[in-house]
C-alpha cells in the first residue's frame, strides 16, 4: 500500500474508524454492565476464563467473559485501524493517534487483567474506567479527523478572529473527564449509595463527612454542577457566536441534551438503589458527553488554529476528494 | 518457613521447660488426640480435652421480631442450578425455626481467654457448593485451621472470599469434585464468601482464635463445652440482625445458661 503524499479523506478508512468507535462505545456499555451486575470477579483467572477460551456463559460469566470477547474484537479493530492509518494517512499526527490507540488498548487489557487478578483494587479499577473513556475519545477523534467534514472546514483568519472559545471548550471537556474519574471512584469504592437520597445527602444539603464514601459522592455531585455550568456556557457561546455553523451547533446541542439526560440518570441511579439499567446508562451517557465535548473542542481548534499551527493549504484543498 | 520455625519453637518450649525445671507439670493422657498442630500464637497453651474441671455454656437464640419476608431465589441464570431443586429455594439471611428460634447464628467466646492459646485442629472444616448453594451457609473456623472449599455441582463456580483482616482469595472451580484449601491467620467475624457467577450464593465464615464457637441448630440451641472455669463474654452473630453479647460465668464442672433474643 502506498501512503498518499498529501492528506485527503478516505471514506472507507473513515467508515472503519466510525465502526471502531461504535464498537468501543458498545465495549464501554459491556464494561459498565460488569460492574453494575457485580460480575467483576465471576471469572477469577485471566486472560483465559476458567482455563478456557469459551466458558459456559452462565450468570456473571455472561457479563465478564462477554466483556472480554467484545474487548478482544475492539483490540483487533484497533490494530487494523492503526495499520490502515499508518499506510493510508499522510498526516504524521493522525498516524500517531493510531499508535496511541494501540498502546492504550494494550494498556487497558493489562489493567483489566490486573484488576481481576488482584481482586479489584480501587485505583486499578478507576484507572481501567478512566483509560476506557480516554480510549473512546481517542478513537472517536480518529473517526472525526479522517472524515470528509474535517477536510471541508476552511479555517478562518486566526489572527483576526482569535476566539477564547476553543480553549474554553477544552477546559469543559477536561472537566467532563475529571467528573467521569470521580464517578468511577464513587462506583469502585462502593460509594454509590453513601448518600441514599438525591438531591440532598442523608436529608442534608451539607452533610457531615462521616465516611470517605460521602466525600466521593459529594465531590461527584459538586462536579456535576461545575460540568453543567461549563457545558451550558459553551453551548450558549456556540449558539450565539456561531449560529451559522452546523458542525458546531450539532455537538453543542447534543452536549446540552446529554447533560440534562445525564443529571436525570444520576438521580435515577440513586433513587433505584443502583439498578443495573440506569447505572449502566449513566456510565454510557457520560462517555457520550465526553466524546461530544471532545468533538466540539477539536472542531473549534480546527477552525481557530493557534498561531503557527495553521493547516497546510493542501489539507484544505483536498476536502472534496471524498 | 518462618511459621514452621515458630511452630516448632512453640512445640519444643514446654519440653525444654519440663527438662529445665525437673518436670512435675501436667502430662496429657496417652489417648489424647495427637493430630493437632500447636498454635502459632504465644500464651499459655490450653488443651480443652485435659481441663479437669471444665464447664460449659448452653442456651438458645430466640427470635422476637415479626416473621421476615422470605426472598425466593431466582436461579434461571444457570439451568443446572434451576434443575437442582424441585421446589422454591429461599435466601438464608434470617432463618426462623418452627419453634420461633433462630438457626445459623454464630455463637463464640469473644472475651475471657486472653493470654491463652490453643492447638490448631488437625481436621479441616468443609464448605461445599451443592445445588448452587453453600453448605453450610455459616461456618466457624479456628485461626490457622484448614478450610476445604469443594464443588459438588456439575457447573462452574468462583469462590470469592472477601476478608478485611485476612488474605482473601478468588478461585475458580469449573469442574465437580474440585477442592481448594485455605487457612485464615487472624480472627475475623465474619468473612463473607460469594460466587459472582451465581449472585445469590453467599456464605459467612467466622474465624476465632479459640475452639469455643458453634452455630445454632434447627431448634435454635447451641452448646459450648470444655471451657475453663471463668468469666466470659459470649457473642452471637446473625447475618441479618447484627450481634449481641452476654456476660457469663462458668463454674467448675457446670454448664452456664445464656439465652439470646434478636428482634427486627
Amino acid at each position: 500500500m502506498v501512503r498518499p503524499a498529501e492528506p485527503r479523506a478516505n471514506v472507507w478508512l473513515h467508515r472503519f474508524a466510525m465502526l471502531t468507535a461504535a464498537a468501543t462505545f458498545f465495549l464501554v456499555i459491556a464494561g459498565g454492565l460488569v460492574t453494575s451486575t457485580g460480575s467483576g470477579l465471576s471469572v477469577p483467572d485471566w486472560p483465559l476464563s476458567y482455563g478456557q477460551y469459551f466458558p459456559p456463559m452462565v450468570g456473571g460469566i455472561f457479563f465478564e467473559h462477554g466483556h472480554r470477547m467484545v474487548a478482544g474484537a475492539v483490540g483487533l479493530l484497533t490494530f487494523a485501524l492503526a495499520t490502515w492509518l499508518w499506510f493510508g494517512d499522510s498526516r504524521r499526527w493522525v498516524r500517531g493517534m493510531g499508535l496511541g490507540a494501540v498502546v492504550a488498548v494494550l494498556t487497558q487489557a493489562a489493567l483489566g487483567g490486573i484488576t481481576v487478578l488482584f481482586l479489584l483494587p480501587t485505583p486499578v479499577s478507576v484507572g481501567h474506567a478512566g483509560l476506557a473513556m480516554a480510549f473512546f475519545a481517542l478513537v472517536t477523534s480518529i473517526a472525526l479527523v479522517t472524515g470528509p467534514g474535517w477536510f471541508r472546514v476552511e479555517p478562518r483568519e486566526p489572527a483576526a478572529e482569535r476566539s477564547t472559545l476553543p480553549r474554553a471548550a477544552l477546559i469543559a471537556a477536561g472537566a467532563v473527564y475529571v467528573q467521569i474519574l470521580l464517578g468511577a471512584t464513587v462506583r469502585h469504592t462502593g460509594s454509590g449509595l453513601a448518600c441514599p437520597d438525591f438531591p440532598l445527602c442523608n436529608g442534608q444539603l451539607f452533610p457531615a463527612l462521616s465516611s470517605a464514601g460521602i466525600g466521593f459522592q459529594l465531590l461527584h455531585r459538586v462536579g456535576a454542577l461545575v460540568v453543567a455550568a461549563l457545558v451550558l456556557w459553551i453551548a450558549w457561546r456556540v449558539r450565539s457566536e456561531h449560529p451559522d455553523l452546523t458542525e458546531l451547533q450539532g455537538p453543542a446541542l447534543l452536549a446540552f441534551c446529554l447533560l440534562v439526560l445525564q443529571v436525570l440518570l444520576g438521580a435515577l441511579t440513586v433513587w433505584t438503589g443502583l439498578a443495573v439499567t440506569p447505572t449502566t446508562t449513566h456510565v454510557a451517557t457520560g462517555a457520550l458527553l465526553l466524546v461530544t465535548m471532545v468533538v466540539l473542542t477539536l472542531r473549534l481548534h480546527h477552525r481557530y488554529p493557534a498561531a503557527g499551527h495553521l493547516p497546510s493549504t493542501a489539507e484544505s484543498e483536498h476536502g472534496a476528494a471524498a | 518457613m518462618t511459621r514452621k520455625l515458630l511452630a516448632v519453637t512453640v512445640a519444643l518450649l514446654p519440653m525444654i521447660t519440663v527438662i529445665a525445671c525437673g518436670g512435675g507439670g501436667e502430662t496429657p493422657p496417652a489417648d489424647a488426640p495427637a493430630a493437632s498442630t500447636p498454635a502459632a500464637s504465644g500464651g499459655e497453651m490450653i488443651d480443652p480435652a485435659t481441663i479437669a474441671d471444665a464447664g460449659g455454656v448452653a442456651g438458645s437464640v430466640q427470635f422476637a421480631g415479626s416473621d421476615p419476608e422470605l426472598q425466593v431465589i431466582q436461579m434461571a441464570a444457570d439451568p443446572y442450578c434451576l434443575s437442582s431443586h424441585s421446589g422454591e429455594v429461599v435466601a438464608q439471611r434470617v432463618m426462623v425455626n418452627a419453634n420461633g428460634t433462630l438457626a445459623q447464628i454464630f455463637v463464640y467466646v469473644k472475651e475471657g481467654l486472653e493470654g491463652k492459646s490453643f492447638a490448631v485442629p488437625a481436621e479441616a472444616a468443609r464448605l461445599d457448593q451443592q445445588g448452587c448453594m453453600y453448605m453450610p451457609h455459616v461456618i466457624g473456623l479456628q485461626t490457622g485451621q484448614t478450610l476445604i472449599v469443594s464443588n459438588s455441582d456439575d457447573t462452574l463456580h468462583n469462590v470469592n472470599a472477601q476478608p478485611s483482616n485476612n488474605t482473601g482469595f478468588n478461585i475458580g472451580q469449573p469442574v465437580a469434585g474440585m477442592e481448594y484449601e485455605h487457612a485464615f491467620e487472624n480472627p475475623e467475624i465474619m468473612i463473607p464468601v460469594k460466587c459472582d457467577v451465581h449472585p445469590w450464593m453467599s456464605a459467612y465464615i467466622g474465624v476465632v482464635a479459640n475452639p469455643y464457637f458453634t452455630i445454632t441448630d434447627a431448634e435454635g440451641n447451641f452448646s459450648i463445652d470444655r471451657l475453663p472455669p471463668g468469666d466470659y463474654v459470649l457473642e452471637a452473630w446473625s447475618e441479618g440482625l447484627g450481634t449481641q453479647t452476654i456476660n457469663v460465668t462458668v463454674a467448675p464442672n457446670e454448664t452456664a445458661e445464656a439465652n439470646f433474643s434478636f428482634g427486627t
